[in-house]
């Protein structure tokens, strides 16, 4: 198929791996953290750590956005979702995020209108074809996914639909990055940067991580050969004593990010002071929230949402997942108590999420099927 | 203790913990739990196994396999709830008759009659149920079956989504052969009838909701002449064969390895997927190995005799497109592993209740 294929050569992926096995300095252990669910998703999908050195680790970052949403929004949302007039619309992943008192799937079984849409556009079509009925989209997403919210909030008001209204979850990347570079005990030689959202930001917002931090970044596309070579790209940074911001997805990402769509953002949503993330807790600036302009629109305004805050179990490690300071793996109730069937933490929900990518793909001792196919 | 011996045990934990049966802790029905995956699995197990418990239900196989009068006979029963009701390439009618003969040919029977019983929803179209019976009878006569009993009720508009349809079937066994997921041994080969996902794909882009256009027809067809055609070829080298609909071929494959106690190994690039079903998949972010299909199987064959199954699926017209897709191997037990086109090597689990539309 094209457009896919050429992206999963194994021809090319063998050669690209002799390269960055050259690139590695004897003796010297790199960790790259990819800040991406879709990469995590990549690596696991495809098998790609069977190309890296065992050297090179990738450690799985907190871009999953059903990951990082809080159990409180959760439960917040089922509220709103509970009230009798409501359909609550919401993308398939978020419908198996536990909250304080289950999921969506578990509210919609107790009678709540919750309905999958693949698009926040799909929602307003719900609400236009239910006037009497008030329909809230559940918006959760990183910069990738802001813009098609906002458009869709702007064309609600163009259209004087009254009816629909936008349960905001926004939150920003970069942020997200600082507060894992400011986390004690971690150590990470590069990263590899979210394609997506870069579309949207476009590549410059990560200067300062290169510049001030002195960590590489390249920002990378999604079939497996765009991060295997985004790895050598970061090895050979590192090789040449350099540390910048590179575009290894220039295809898509242009160097200036999407204006049109940053304006959409900007018009529509403003950043909140703070906003609590899955496992990493407040984190300033973070997330965005409904402008009072288009308030008539802000499900926050509109229903009586009781802000809970419910603390992560005790027993979750999702917080150092999400970080990259323990592997899947090494949390205490992985595949265990936690599973992807009734995920304690959100890790285990989303297949962009690093334990269920993990756990769906990954779960099986290399070393072993290498000794049993030998 | 090193890293990787530290995973080994994690994983070993894990697998144990896999191995326990899982407890139903849902207090309503969520739509997951009629998925197909792990937690229709867990469902049935603890509410319907529970209750009916007996020594011909509980294999859990398409279908019970029983004496009666000295004959050996095969029972199964299925119903239909796809949505919409026609797809290109056919609809919930000859759905519901060639799931029943599939059924039923996968245990090794040749199937002999059928019943139907329709529920129906105020309102429905006269038109519409014509439509339906006239394509269950093309079904039924090309399967070689008669529909000799059946049932009609009607609820009030609004407590059914316009027809739904139960079929069950009787067919009656003619050889001594014990085909199950539980009879596959290291060195066996994987074969599938065709190409994989269109049925899945084809209905999930009829409903219109998805914005995709692409040139696909559901697979649906009785699957009993190619199950002969595979039986005079290699006999009792055939080990196991499953119709691959809800949850894919992944979720067969899973059941083997599991009941086998064997691995198996499937290779990425031999699996059969027509490409219109592949971008489909690829847009909505979808694996092809869970998407169903509802007139392919997977059979797994003597590594021996892989040749001569192969060859003789593909001289039937409905196993042209038949691969070898991978072999199964003793270690490690219980896991089914992807050697992907990229050149790597992943797991391929049973499918997570995710929230599929209503496919059959």
């Amino acid at each position: 198929m094209r457009f896919v294929d050429e992206y999963r050569d194994a021809d090319k992926a063998r050669a690209l791996s002799a390269r960055i096995a050259s690139l590695c300095e004897p003796g010297r252990a790199y960790q790259f953290m990819e800040v991406c669910g879709g990469h995590t998703h990549t690596i696991y999908k495809h098998g790609l750590e069977d190309y890296l050195p065992e050297t090179v680790t990738m450690v799985h970052g907190p871009g999953c956005p059903v990951c990082v949403i809080p159990m409180g929004r959760v439960d917040d949302a089922i509220r709103i979702a509970e009230e009798p007039d409501v359909i609550m619309t919401s993308f398939g992943d978020m419908t198996r995020v536990p909250g304080g008192r289950g999921s969506f799937l578990d509210a919609a079984a107790r009678g709540a209108d919750i309905r999958m849409v693949y698009s926040p556009l799909d929602a307003l079509k719900i609400a236009r074809a239910n006037p009497d009925r008030r329909v809230v989209f559940m918006a959760i997403g990183f910069e990738t996914t802001a813009p098609s919210t906002a458009m869709t909030v702007l064309r609600a008001a163009a259209e004087d639909v009254r009816n629909f209204s936008v349960f905001c979850n926004h939150v920003r990347v970069i942020p997200a990055i600082q507060a894992i570079l400011d986390s004690p005990g971690l150590r990470l030689d590069g990263f590899i940067g979210p394609g997506h959202v870069s579309t949207v930001i476009g590549c410059r917002p990560y200067e300062f991580i290169a510049g001030e931090y002195g960590k590489p970044l390249v920002v990378a596309g999604f079939e497996p050969l765009d991060i295997l070579q985004s790895v050598y790209m970061l090895l050979l940074q590192l090789a040449e004593g350099r540390s910048e911001v590179e575009n290894q997805y220039a295809r898509v990402v242009p160097w200036a990010g999407n204006a049109r769509a940053l304006r959409a953002i900007g018009e529509v949503m403003e950043p909140r002071p703070s906003f609590e993330w899955r496992g990493l807790g407040f984190i300033a600036h973070s997330a965005l929230r409904i402008r009072e302009k288009y308030a008539a629109y802000d499900a926050e305004r509109l229903f009586a949402v009781p802000g809970v805050r419910v603390a992560d179990p005790k027993a979750c490690q999702c917080g150092e997942v999400l970080k990259g300071v323990l592997k899947p793996w090494e949390c205490k109730v992985f595949g265990t108590a936690c599973t992807p069937e009734t995920p304690i933490g959100t890790c285990m929900v989303s297949s962009e999420g690093a334990c269920a990518a993990y756990y769906n793909f990954g779960r099986f001792s290399r070393q072993r099927v290498r000794e049993a196919t030998r | 203790m090193t890293e990787t011996a530290r995973e080994r045990q994690v994983l070993d934990r894990v697998d144990r913990a896999r191995q326990r049966k899982a407890r139903l802790r849902e207090e309503h029905v969520t739509m997951a739990h009629g998925a197909g995956g792990k937690a229709t699995q867990t469902l049935i197990e603890a509410v319907f196994l529970d209750a009916f418990r007996n020594p011909l239900l509980e294999p859990l196989e398409d279908a019970a396999v029983f004496g009666a009068g000295g004959a050996r006979l095969a029972f199964t029963t299925d119903s239909y709830v796809v949505s919409p009701l026609f797809f290109p390439g056919g609809d919930i009618g000859d759905l519901a008759v060639n799931g029943t003969v599939n059924d039923l040919s996968v245990c090794g029977a040749r199937p002999l009659h059928l019943s139907a019983a329709f529920v129906l929803e105020e309102g429905f179209p006269i038109e519409d149920l014509r439509r339906i019976s006239a394509s269950m009878a093309r079904a039924a006569a090309s399967a070689g079956v008669s529909i000799v009993t059946g049932d009609t009720k009607v609820v009030q508009r609004g407590k059914a989504d316009g027809c739904y349809v139960t079929t069950a079937g009787v067919g009656l066994l003619e050889h001594d052969a014990r085909l199950g997921v539980a009879h596959v041994r290291p060195g066996d080969a994987v074969l599938v009838s065709g190409p994989i996902g269109d049925h899945g794909v084809t209905v999930m882009l009829a409903r219109g909701e998805l914005g995709i256009e692409a040139d696909v027809t559901s697979d649906t067809a009785p699957l009993n002449g190619l199950v002969a055609v595979l039986r005079a070829a290699v006999g009792n080298g055939v080990r196991c064969l499953r119709d691959a609909t809800r949850g894919g071929v992944a979720t067969i494959l899973n059941e083997i390895a599991g009941a086998s106690g064997v691995a198996v190994v499937v290779e990425e690039d031999a699996v059969p997927v027509r490409p219109a079903v592949r971008g489909a998949c690829e847009l909505l972010g979808i694996d092809p190995l869970y998407v169903a299909c509802e007139g392919r199987m997977v059979a797994v064959v003597d590594g021996d005799a892989a040749e001569s199954a192969l060859a003789a699926l593909r001289s039937h017209p409905l196993g042209e497109g038949a691969a070898i897709i991978g072999r199964a191997g003793a270690d490690p037990p219980g896991l089914v592993l992807l050697k992907t086109a990229f050149g790597g090597t992943r797991i391929i689990d049973v499918l997570v209740g995710d929230p599929l539309p209503r496919i059959c």
